[in-house]
């Protein structure tokens, strides 16, 4: 159900971009912290999209590993999603701040012209 | 269009050149397909509209806390015994429903200013309160007239974590009949909060919990979050909850000894 309100404000944004051009395919960007599943998110979007100017469009989903840098020892760790313990891999801290994973973009659009 | 022609976003490109020799794909009769690099963040459009609700609760001093939880967690009973406690503070509730006023129902009477925000013309129902939604809320609550405003968003533990409404903070409760794991599982939703209320510890003493093992979870995805454990249905651990919104509204901060 996620993925459907994430395909909701996709669409507005594309509709927004493209304007009345047909759109092949949309590059996203998705950080793993982002609880986004890349094949339900392909499904919902053929709903969403069905029966409106987007219909058969398709995403292209980049996706980002999570990492976290540690303000005690400065390690860069990555955290693996399962489970996802924000733990330092250095020193075991917990003062961490995320470097990537939260990225949720709209990178491009491929446009086709009649 | 002309042959020749520049798009609203500037791109330019004309369709009466020789395309063999710029190996473009001419197996369908699109042709001149083109990729405008966009670069947006998919939830621009909330976040511009989240900006300006905060920025309207800070114009009327109004602090906004956003309460999420998953179904049946103990929101709206927890809110009464909330509103029946903050005597002194002028509360509003913005309620979250799918389809029903049921929640609003529950929480009247009790002094507070209630706004509902049925979800049901979205998509099916939407799951999640956005910008938008709180916004059109808006002019029906009082701001000029409140300190606290509390989000009651739908009850779910995953999307309502994605969607800054505009809040100063964000709360949760959690009930202890819900298992150790909900950290790991919905990590997004327990990293945005700076509070996690673990609700019905009356029922402690009849299940399997290991308060530890949940505190640990919780730990590990946001080391930062304060818990307090309360019961909403006995009332044990609800002031606890309040002082926190007392302090944090300005209104009735105890003076410094």
């Amino acid at each position: 159900m996620h993925e459907l309100s994430v395909c909701g404000a996709l669409a507005e944004l594309v509709n927004r971009r493209a304007g009345d051009r047909p759109v092949t395919t949309i590059s996203l960007r998705i950080g793993r912290l982002r609880q986004i599943v890349p094949d339900t998110l392909a499904f919902c979007w053929t709903m969403v999209t069905a029966e409106t100017a987007l219909a058969g469009s398709r995403l292209e989903i980049e996706t980002v590993d999570a990492t976290v840098t540690c303000a005690d020892c400065g390690h860069v760790s990555r955290i693996d999603p399962h489970p996802p313990l924000f733990v330092c891999h250095g020193c075991g801290g917990f003062s961490l701040t995320v470097l990537t994973g939260e990225e949720f973009l709209l990178l491009a659009l491929d446009l086709a012209e009649v | 269009m002309g042959r020749f022609h520049r798009h609203d976003d500037g791109t330019e490109h004309r369709h009466d050149e020789p395309h063999d020799r710029t190996g473009h794909d001419h197996s369908g009769y699109a042709t001149g397909a083109q990729r405008i690099q966009v670069l947006e963040h998919i939830f621009g459009e909330n976040d511009r509209t989240a900006a300006a609700n905060r920025a309207d609760f800070a114009a009327h001093g109004v602090h906004t806390v956003n309460v999420m939880s998953s179904p049946g967690a103990g929101k709206t009973t927890l809110l009464r015994q909330t509103l029946r406690r903050l005597d002194g503070v002028r509360v509003g509730v913005l309620e979250g429903d799918i389809h029903t006023s049921l929640d609003a129902d529950r929480l009247g009477g009790l002094g507070a200013a209630i706004a509902l925000v049925n979800t049901g013309d979205g998509f099916g129902g939407e799951c999640h309160l956005d910008a938008p939604m709180v916004r059109s809320a808006l002019p029906r609550l009082p701001l000029a007239d409140l300190d606290l405003l509390l989000i009651e968003n739908v009850g779910n533990l995953v999307c309502p974590a994605e969607f800054d409404v505009g809040e100063a903070a964000r709360a949760m409760v959690y009930a202890v009949t819900e298992g150790e794991d909900k950290p790991l599982k919905y990590p997004v939703m327990f990293r945005s909060v700076e509070l996690v209320l673990i609700n019905k510890i009356d029922l402690l003493p009849y299940l399997d919990f290991d308060l530890d093992a949940f505190l640990a979870n919780v730990r590990a995805v946001n080391p930062g979050a304060r818990t307090l454990r309360l019961s909403a249905r006995t009332g044990e651990g609800v002031d606890g909850w309040v002082e926190w919104l007392r302090s944090r509204t300005g209104a009735d901060v105890p003076s410094p000894a």
